[in-house]
C-alpha cells in the first residue's frame, strides 16, 4: 500500500499539504483545477520534489531520500514521454537499461511489451513518425517494463482525440488490473476517473479531500 | 564505464569558471594593481585622449543611427518583396558579413570604395574628384557594411513575426501603405529597435581591425586602436593601463545599458521565409525593388572586389612563399585550437548551468554562471591583451608565445556566439525531458552519449564552424603579440596592405577567405555523421 501522511510543502506563497493511502490493483484519481498542486503531489511521490516534513512509504518502506530513479515508481506524462531521435525499441529500452546497453532477452522483454499495448511490429519505427495515441502507448510500454508497482499517470489521456483517449483508458485499465499496479492519476477531467474506476479525491486549496465512494466508483 | 564528469553537474562549470578567472580574472588584476603606480586622471585629461575617447562614441554612435536607420526601409522592401529570384540567397547571404573576416572585407570595401577603386573611378570618369576612404568616412562605411545586414536581419524577422490576421486586417480595412507601415509594420519593428541599435553601437564603439586600417592619426583613433598603440608603438604601459580601464568601464555601462532593453539578436544563419498577404502597388513595387538593389549592390561588391582581386600576377608567388605557407599552418592551428576550447569551456558552463536552471531550480544562479562566459564583452581583446601583457612580461617572453595567447584570447571572444547556439539545444531537451531523465536514471555519460550528443552535434559543428572562422580572421588579438616570428594570415594581410603590395595582400585575403570555408565546413561535417547511440542499438 502507498502511504502518504501529513506530507507538507510550501512552493513560493502556495502550502500543501497531502494525506493518501492508495492500494495496488486500483486507480486512485486527484481531481482538481488547475494549480490546485495535482502534479505537485506527483512530483513528490516521484522523488522530483522533497517534502518539508511528512511520509511517503510503500508497503512500509519509506521513500523519502530516495532518488526519483531509486522509487518503485514508474510515471506516464502528458507529453514528452519519448526522446524524439530515438526508435520505439531505444525509447522502451532506456526503461531497462539507463545506458541502453541490451541483451537479446531485453530484446525480447520489449518485443513482447509492445505487443501488449497493441504496437507489436512498430519496434524499428521512428517515434516522431508517430501519432499522439501511438507515442502514449509506446510510454506505457516502457512502464511496464520498468516492472515498478506505483504507476503515476500526470494527465496522460488530456492531450489525445477523445476515441484515442477511451482506447488508451481502456488499455490503462487493462494493464493496472493485470499487472497489480497502485495506479494514481492526476486530471482535471472527473470523466476520466470514472472511465479508470478510480477513487477520487478532490484536491483544493492545497489540502486533499477524499470524496464519497458512492460518485467515485462507477462502472462501466 | 560510467564517467563521473558527467555524473557530478557541478564539476564542468567549476573546471571553465576557473579557467575563465584564471584566464580573464588574473590578467583584470594585472590591470587593476598596475593602476595604483600611475595617475588614471592625467591620461585621460590629455587633450588627445580626450578627442580619442569622443571619437570612439562618435564614430559609433553615427554608425548605429546609419545602420538601423538604412535597415528600417531595407527589411521593409524584403518583407513585402516577398517572391523574386535569389531572395532567400540574398538573406543568407546578409549573414555572411558575420563571418567573413573583417580585415578581407576591408580589402573588399577598398577595392570598391578606395582611391582607385571602382566608385571613385566611376566618379573620376564624371569629372568629379575621387574622396578618401581613409578616416571616419571609411569607418563608417565599413561599420555599416558589416551591421546593416545584421540590422536588417533582426528587423526583417520582427516583421515576419507579424501575426497573419493583422496583414489580413489592414488589406481589409485597406490601408494604404504609409498606414500599414504606421500600425502593422514600425511597432513590431520598434520592439527590436533599441536593443539592436544598443548591439551595433557597441560593436562599433569596441571596434578595433575597421579603425585600425581605415583610421588612425590624431582624428580618427579610438580607445581600442589608442591602447594598442601606447603598447606596440610607444611603449607607454602607463597610457595603455589608463585607456585598458577606461574601456572596461565604458564596456561595462554598456553592456547594462544594452542589459535594460529586452531584445532578440538570437538571429540564425539560416533564414526561412514567412509569407504574408501584403500586395503592393506598382510604384511602392518599384521603391522597394530599388532599395533592395542598392542594399544588395552594397553588401556584394565588396565581396566580388576581394573575390575578382584575388587571382592576379602575384598569387603564384604569394601561395609559394614561406611567410604565407607558415602564416596559413599558424592560423589554421589556431584556429582548430580555439574552437575546440571554445566549445569545451562553453558546453561545460551550459551543463552545470543546465543542472542549476531547470533540476534545481534555481534559474539565477544558472544564469549567471552562463554569463560568465560572456565576459569578453565587458573586457574587450584589446584591453583582456594588455592585462596578459602585463602579468606575463616578467615572467615570459609574451611573444615568443604569442600564439597561446591569440588563442586564450580568441577562444573567449568566440565564447558569446557557443553559448548562443549550444543554449537552445541543450535547454530544450532538458525542459521537455528532465523528470524522464531522472526517472529513467539517466546520467552522466549514458546522458551525454544517447541524449545530449544526438540533439546537440549539428548545433555544435556550427559553433565549432563559427568559433574557427572567428579565430582564423582575427586581426585584435595577433596585432597585439604577433611579430615576424608569429604571424597569422590576418596580419600578413595588414602588413601587405600597409606597404601598399595590393596583388599580394588580394591573394592573402583570398587565401583567408578559403581557410575560412574550408575550416568553416570541416568543422560542420566533423560532428554530421551519427556516431554512439546507434551502435548500441539492434538494427
Amino acid at each position: 500500500m502507498l502511504k502518504i501522511d501529513k506530507l507538507k510543502l510550501q512552493l513560493g506563497t502556495n502550502s500543501y499539504c497531502y494525506q493518501l493511502h492508495a492500494n495496488a490493483s486500483h486507480t486512485t484519481a486527484i481531481l482538481g483545477k488547475s494549480g490546485s498542486g495535482k502534479s505537485t503531489l506527483l512530483n513528490l511521490i516521484a522523488g522530483f520534489l522533497q517534502p518539508e516534513s511528512g511520509s511517503i512509504s510503500w508497503n512500509n518502506q519509506s521513500l523519502i531520500g530516495l532518488s526519483a530513479n531509486q522509487r518503485p515508481v514508474t510515471t506516464l506524462f502528458q507529453q514528452h514521454n519519448l526522446f524524439m531521435h530515438l526508435n520505439v525499441e531505444q525509447n522502451i529500452g532506456l526503461g531497462i537499461s539507463p545506458d541502453l546497453k541490451l541483451t537479446n532477452n531485453d530484446y525480447e522483454n520489449i518485443h513482447r511489451s509492445l505487443d501488449e499495448v497493441g504496437m507489436a511490429g512498430y519496434a524499428k519505427n521512428r517515434t516522431a513518425n508517430l501519432s499522439g495515441g501511438e507515442q502514449q502507448r509506446v510510454a506505457l510500454a516502457r512502464c511496464l517494463l520498468r516492472k515498478q508497482p506505483i504507476l503515476l499517470l500526470d494527465e496522460p489521456f488530456s492531450a489525445l482525440d477523445e476515441h484515442t483517449r477511451h482506447e488508451m483508458i481502456h488499455l490503462t485499465r487493462k494493464v493496472i488490473s493485470d499487472y497489480k499496479l497502485c495506479a494514481i492519476l492526476v486530471t482535471h477531467n472527473e470523466d476520466d476517473a470514472d472511465l479508470l474506476i478510480a477513487t477520487k479525491h478532490l484536491l483544493r486549496d492545497g489540502i486533499l479531500t477524499q470524496q464519497a465512494a458512492g460518485i467515485a466508483n462507477k462502472n462501466h | 564505464m560510467q564517467l563521473t564528469m558527467f555524473q557530478r553537474w557541478w564539476l564542468p562549470g567549476a573546471v571553465a569558471l576557473i579557467l575563465l578567472a584564471l584566464l580573464v580574472g588574473l590578467p583584470l588584476i594585472a590591470l587593476i594593481v598596475s593602476t595604483s603606480d600611475l595617475n588614471l586622471q592625467t591620461t585621460l585629461n590629455n587633450t588627445y585622449y580626450k578627442r580619442v575617447i569622443w571619437f570612439s562614441f562618435y564614430q559609433a554612435l553615427i554608425s548605429a543611427v546609419l545602420s538601423v536607420g538604412l535597415a528600417i526601409p531595407l527589411a521593409q522592401a524584403l518583407s513585402r518583396e516577398q517572391k523574386f529570384l535569389g531572395r532567400q540567397m540574398l538573406i543568407n547571404l546578409f549573414s555572411l558579413s558575420l563571418v567573413i573576416p573583417t580585415i578581407v572585407a576591408i580589402f573588399g570595401i577598398v577595392a570598391v570604395f578606395g582611391r582607385t577603386g571602382w566608385l571613385n573611378s566611376a566618379i573620376g570618369q564624371l569629372g568629379f574628384e575621387p574622396f578618401s576612404i581613409y578616416g571616419l568616412s571609411g569607418i563608417l562605411i565599413a561599420h555599416v557594411f558589416f551591421n546593416l545586414p545584421l540590422a536588417t536581419r533582426v528587423l526583417l524577422q520582427s516583421l515576419d513575426n507579424i501575426p497573419h490576421e493583422q496583414w489580413r486586417l489592414s488589406t481589409q480595412l485597406r490601408m494604404p501603405g504609409l498606414a500599414q507601415f504606421k500600425y502593422v509594420e514600425w511597432p513590431a519593428m520598434r520592439t527590436q529597435l533599441i536593443g539592436v541599435f544598443m548591439v551595433i553601437f557597441t560593436l562599433c564603439f569596441t571596434s578595433f581591425t575597421i579603425v585600425m586600417t581605415l583610421g588612425g592619426g590624431p582624428r580618427a583613433t579610438t580607445v581600442e586602436v589608442a591602447i594598442y598603440q601606447a603598447l606596440r608603438f610607444d611603449f607607454d604601459i602607463n597610457t595603455a593601463v589608463s585607456l585598458a580601464i577606461a574601456q572596461l568601464v565604458f564596456c561595462t555601462a554598456l553592456l547594462l545599458a544594452s542589459a535594460l532593453f529586452k531584445h532578440d539578436a538570437s538571429i540564425g544563419f539560416s533564414y526561412k521565409p514567412v509569407e504574408h498577404l501584403y500586395r503592393p502597388t506598382s510604384t511602392h513595387r518599384w521603391r522597394n525593388r530599388l532599395l533592395i538593389l542598392l542594399g544588395t549592390l552594397f553588401v556584394v561588391t565588396p565581396l566580388l572586389g576581394m573575390i575578382m582581386s584575388a587571382i592576379n600576377p602575384a598569387s603564384i608567388k604569394v601561395l609559394t612563399h614561406t611567410n604565407t605557407v607558415q602564416a596559413t599552418i599558424n592560423t589554421v592551428i589556431i584556429a582548430i585550437v580555439t574552437a575546440f576550447l571554445s566549445v569545451g569551456i562553453g558546453v561545460s558552463l551550459l551543463i552545470s548551468s543546465r543542472h542549476l536552471r531547470i533540476r534545481a531550480q534555481k534559474h539565477n544562479l544558472g544564469q549567471w554562471i552562463q554569463h560568465a562566459g560572456n565576459i569578453i564583452l565587458v573586457m574587450p581583446p584589446v584591453v583582456l591583451g594588455t592585462g596578459l601583457f602585463l602579468l606575463l612580461r616578467n615572467v615570459a617572453d609574451v611573444f615568443s608565445i604569442a600564439l597561446v595567447l591569440t588563442i586564450i584570447i580568441n577562444s573567449l571572444m568566440a565564447l558569446p556566439f557557443v553559448l548562443r547556439i549550444l543554449d537552445g539545444p541543450l535547454m530544450q531537451a532538458a525542459n521537455h525531458h528532465d523528470k524522464l531523465i531522472q526517472s529513467l536514471g539517466i546520467s552522466g555519460w549514458s546522458r551525454w552519449r544517447l541524449l545530449d550528443w544526438p540533439l546537440i552535434r549539428k548545433p555544435m559543428g556550427f559553433a565549432l564552424g563559427i568559433a574557427a572562422t572567428l579565430a582564423a580572421g582575427d586581426f585584435s588579438a595577433i596585432a597585439l603579440f604577433g611579430s615576424e616570428r608569429a604571424t597569422t594570415l590576418p596580419l600578413l594581410l595588414f602588413q601587405r596592405i600597409g606597404s601598399y603590395r595590393l596583388h599580394e595582400a588580394a591573394t592573402t585575403a583570398g587565401i583567408l577567405l578559403v581557410v575560412c570555408l574550408i575550416l568553416f565546413t570541416a568543422m560542420q561535417s566533423m560532428t554530421s555523421r551519427t556516431i554512439f547511440w546507434r551502435s548500441h542499438a539492434k538494427d
